[in-house]
């Protein structure tokens, strides 16, 4: 039986493995040289404990660090505390904070600056600390300068999977304490502990981020200056890196159809690895307070009448995997061995026939994702396959503000969504499931109204699972039940390319890509 | 002349006030709210959490009460806050208007002195080969849609000809200072004024044509001719002259769209301008920077459109005021 005290060790301990192994890449790491990137859309601020949007993750994720990273198979890995220790009984965890830490303006980074964050900060500002916080710890003491202790009102296996730089950014406490953290004039030149530094934010135009002299990790980073470019027109986005103006796109700053062309070009590397953590699954949530929806059989018909291959490879241009049920692939405890809903439009019509339901009475409403054509030809096709099936179809035209309404009012028939699963199902999945969670003014909640005790009892069983196998049984189930009666409707894990040029290398190093700090990445001169 | 002002300036606020107040109750029918989208785009926020961004925003307060407190401010010179990127929206808009001038200035003098130019050469070639190249071409650039000419000129001269950047304003990380910065700001708005300008200046070459071969037909044109004065003299002091108010007209429409118009053309060639910070506040729901942008556009609208009025008499001296 595997303890998470074990695992926990068994993390710090890979420590020495995973350096030893990264410091033998082709070549010898050359410092200097100048990273260009693009940053899309621009972020409102820098402040990743203010905001949590992914551009501000991307440019934060250089200048603010976390307790903890997560490696691509989701294991523990150290960044700002150097080891971690979780009491068998789950309520206590100690982490051990790296000596000689310094923030950006000089003063050291202590225990308290992680109290602050764990006590005051996060949970005025963070969409998912406060709820960590509410439900499971109890109190959080700096025992010494380098040491935090975390006492837990009751266990909570997914604890050590929220303390990356964006679920859990310390912020200086001396800074902050005692101010009011949003409008602090400090907002507009952070200060963290990362391997680089703000420098200046041209609006509109770019942000310039230099090398740390101070950074922690004796001779880090490589690289002397990042560039994260503002370009708001996609098109302009694949010319600049055509050109060299940039060297790196991050999934998601060009359009799917133009990958493939850039990833042919010559001294061009791709990848899709660095998204583990965030495993980002794409799912048909029906609303289940409609009656048509009620039927589960109506609900395995629409699944079957859907060529989810189709919809990855010619809609989205292989940016993505067909699901196989509500964990993505690369999630923890993902179970595959649960019921599958193939692509089989006579079984669907069967299916639609023998539940007796007209469905030409059931008018409904698709509301898309408005983020452009690829979404746009996605709801198109889901909306051709429901008239096939015999829907009445119309699509619910929404910009991204929109959306967000019809979602929070569940004032939606059939819509899309997709969700960060966030490294552990107790943190990303079980949310859109619990019957209590249906609660106005969120998309990220049990929006469709899902209503199945046992399935909320899985779940928190799970949750509150003291050892591995326990929790992955209790996942296992629940998953086979979820598989079983298709509240939503799981489409695919999303896939996210990124493009660089191969003089860059080291880029990717852990299951959250491109937010870790780049302190061992380095540029061939 | 003074209680001209007088009024015109008591009009002028009103309809800044009008315009602002409108706008503000447009904008609140949009559905969703920064707070909501905040938490959106962070992809989790229970509803708690949008409540107290909300609560912090002053999004709770009755409607009325927002707009007494936006009005109120903006009457002591208050812009009010950005919600979401949590900067005064007066430095929003401070930082992002030159940019944006110095490419609709630009645009508007390149299309002024193109189109006139254009105009004249057609009207005093009428008929042969420079008027029909000339009015084509103009009607080609009337007709086309903005983005296309953007797209296919930084297709043609970036990526094939190489002899302009595509975008940006200036060359990021040069650090190039005093005159190497403004010619190298200035060759990297060579397309995006180009762009914004070929539409107005296809417009003034089609009315500087129409407009100088109706006064070229006017008798005291014809004496000019039989006075024996100069063909180049008659074109410049009695035809131009006599034919340039439809032109000035325009223009001043044109000038209006200074602050507001250039979107598009920001957007293609990441010009950081202040119309993709009225673009973005919009999708993001950031109430005060849009109506911040919205009334300064007002403002400026406003502004030229007195200007154009007192400006008339000069070039039209029949005009009376009003």
């Amino acid at each position: 039986m595997t303890r998470w005290a074990a695992l926990a060790l068994a993390g710090a301990a890979l420590l020495g493995g995973a350096a030893a192994a990264q410091s033998a890449p082709e070549g010898e790491p050359t410092p200097g040289g100048t990273l260009n990137m693009i940053v899309q859309p621009e972020p409102p601020m820098l402040i990743t404990g203010l905001n949590t949007q992914g551009p501000t993750l991307y440019v934060g994720g250089q200048i603010y660090e976390g307790l903890l990273t997560y490696g691509a198979d989701l294991a523990p890995l150290p960044q700002l505390a150097e080891s971690w220790e979780a009491a068998e009984d789950g309520l206590t965890y100690t982490f051990h904070l790296q000596e000689g830490v310094n923030w950006h303006d000089g003063q050291p980074f202590t225990a308290d600056d992680v109290v602050f964050a764990a006590e005051e900060f996060l949970v005025e500002t963070h969409p998912r600390w406060r709820l960590i916080h509410e439900a499971y710890v109890e109190d959080v003491v700096a025992q010494d300068d380098t040491t935090v202790v975390f006492q837990m009102k009751k266990p909570f296996s997914a604890f050590l999977y929220g303390f990356d730089m964006s679920s859990f950014p310390i912020m200086p406490a001396h800074i902050y304490q005692g101010t009011d953290y949003r409008t602090n004039p400090a907002n507009s030149t952070p200060v963290g502990t990362g391997p680089f530094k703000f420098d200046e934010w041209q609006r509109g135009s770019y942000i310039h981020l230099v090398r740390n002299e101070d950074y922690w990790k004796e001779g880090r980073p490589y690289i002397d200056d990042l560039y994260f470019r503002v370009i708001p027109d996609a098109a302009s986005r694949a010319i600049a890196f055509e050109q060299g103006t940039v060297d790196l796109l991050r999934g998601g700053d060009v359009e799917g159809f133009t990958i493939r062309g850039l990833s042919e070009m010559p001294g061009v590397e791709t990848t899709t690895a660095g998204w583990e953590y965030f495993s980002p699954q794409m799912f048909l949530q029906p609303n289940l307070r409609q009656e048509v929806f009620q039927n589960a059989d109506i609900r395995k018909a629409i699944y079957h009448a859907l060529d989810r291959d189709f919809i990855v490879n010619a809609i989205f241009f292989g940016q993505g995997t067909p699901s196989t049920g509500p964990f993505a692939a690369s999630m923890l405890f993902h179970d595959p061995n649960v019921t599958q809903y193939p692509f089989d439009m006579d079984a669907a019509k069967e299916l639609v026939a023998n539940s007796g339901v007209d469905l030409s009475q059931h008018p409904i409403r698709l509301l898309g994702l408005p983020y452009g054509a690829t979404w746009d030809r996605m709801t198109e096709y889901v909306k051709q396959q429901l008239e096939e099936l015999g829907f009445v179809v119309s699509i619910q035209p929404v910009d991204a503000g929109g959306w967000l309404q019809a979602m929070g009012n569940f004032d939606f028939d059939l819509a899309f969504s997709f969700l960060y699963q966030y490294g552990h199902p107790a943190q990303g999945v079980s949310r859109i499931y619990y019957s209590d969670n249906q609660v106005r003014g969120t998309h990220a909640g049990n929006n469709g109204g899902y209503e199945n005790p046992e399935v909320d009892a899985l779940f928190r069983k799970a949750a509150d699972a003291l050892t591995e196998d326990e929790a992955r049984a209790a996942y296992s189930q629940v998953q086979q039940i979820l598989a079983d009666e298709v509240p939503v409707l799981w489409m695919f894990d999303m896939l996210n390319t990124t493009i660089y040029r191969d003089k860059i290398h080291n880029l990717i190093r852990t299951g959250i890509g491109l937010n870790e700090p780049m302190d061992d990445v380095w540029i061939a001169q | 002349m003074m209680s001209f002002t007088l009024q015109r300036v008591m009009k002028a606020f009103v309809v800044i006030l009008g315009v602002v107040i409108l706008n503000f109750f447009l904008i609140k029918m949009a559905p969703g709210d920064p707070a909501v989208i905040l938490a959106g785009e962070a992809g989790s926020g229970d509803p708690q959490f949008v409540e107290r961004l909300r609560a912090e925003f002053g999004l709770d307060q009755p409607v009325l009460v927002q707009l007494w407190n936006y009005v109120s401010g903006v009457l002591r010179g208050d812009l009010g806050f950005s919600y979401r990127n949590q900067v005064p929206v007066l430095d929003l808009i401070l930082d992002r208007l030159p940019a944006t001038l110095l490419l609709t200035g630009a645009a508007f003098v390149f299309s002024l002195v193109t189109g006139i130019l254009f105009g004249v050469l057609a009207a005093r070639n009428r008929g042969n080969v420079l008027d029909s190249i000339i009015t084509t071409l103009a009607l080609i650039f009337y007709a086309t849609p903005l983005f296309w000419i953007a797209l296919m000129a930084v297709l043609l001269f970036s990526l094939n000809l190489g002899w302009v950047p595509p975008f940006d304003m200036e060359t990021i990380g040069a650090g190039y200072t005093g005159w190497r910065r403004a010619l190298d700001i200035a060759h990297h708005m060579i397309l995006p004024v180009v762009t914004l300008g070929l539409f107005y200046t296809a417009i003034y070459t089609r009315l500087t044509r129409a407009s100088m071969l109706e006064v070229m037909g006017l008798d005291f044109v014809k004496t000019a001719r039989a006075k024996g004065v100069p063909k180049r003299r008659i074109i410049r002091r009695h035809v131009l002259r006599n034919a340039i108010l439809p032109v000035f007209t325009f223009a001043s429409m044109q000038a209006g769209q200074l602050v507001g118009g250039a979107i598009l053309t920001e957007t293609v060639f990441a010009w950081p301008g202040i119309g993709r910070l009225m673009f973005d506040a919009l999708m993001q729901r950031d109430y005060p920077v849009l109506l911040g942008v919205f009334l300064v556009t007002a403002i400026v609208v406003v502004a030229i459109n007195f200007i154009a009025d007192l400006l008339y008499r000069f070039v039209d001296p029949r005009i009376a005021i009003a």
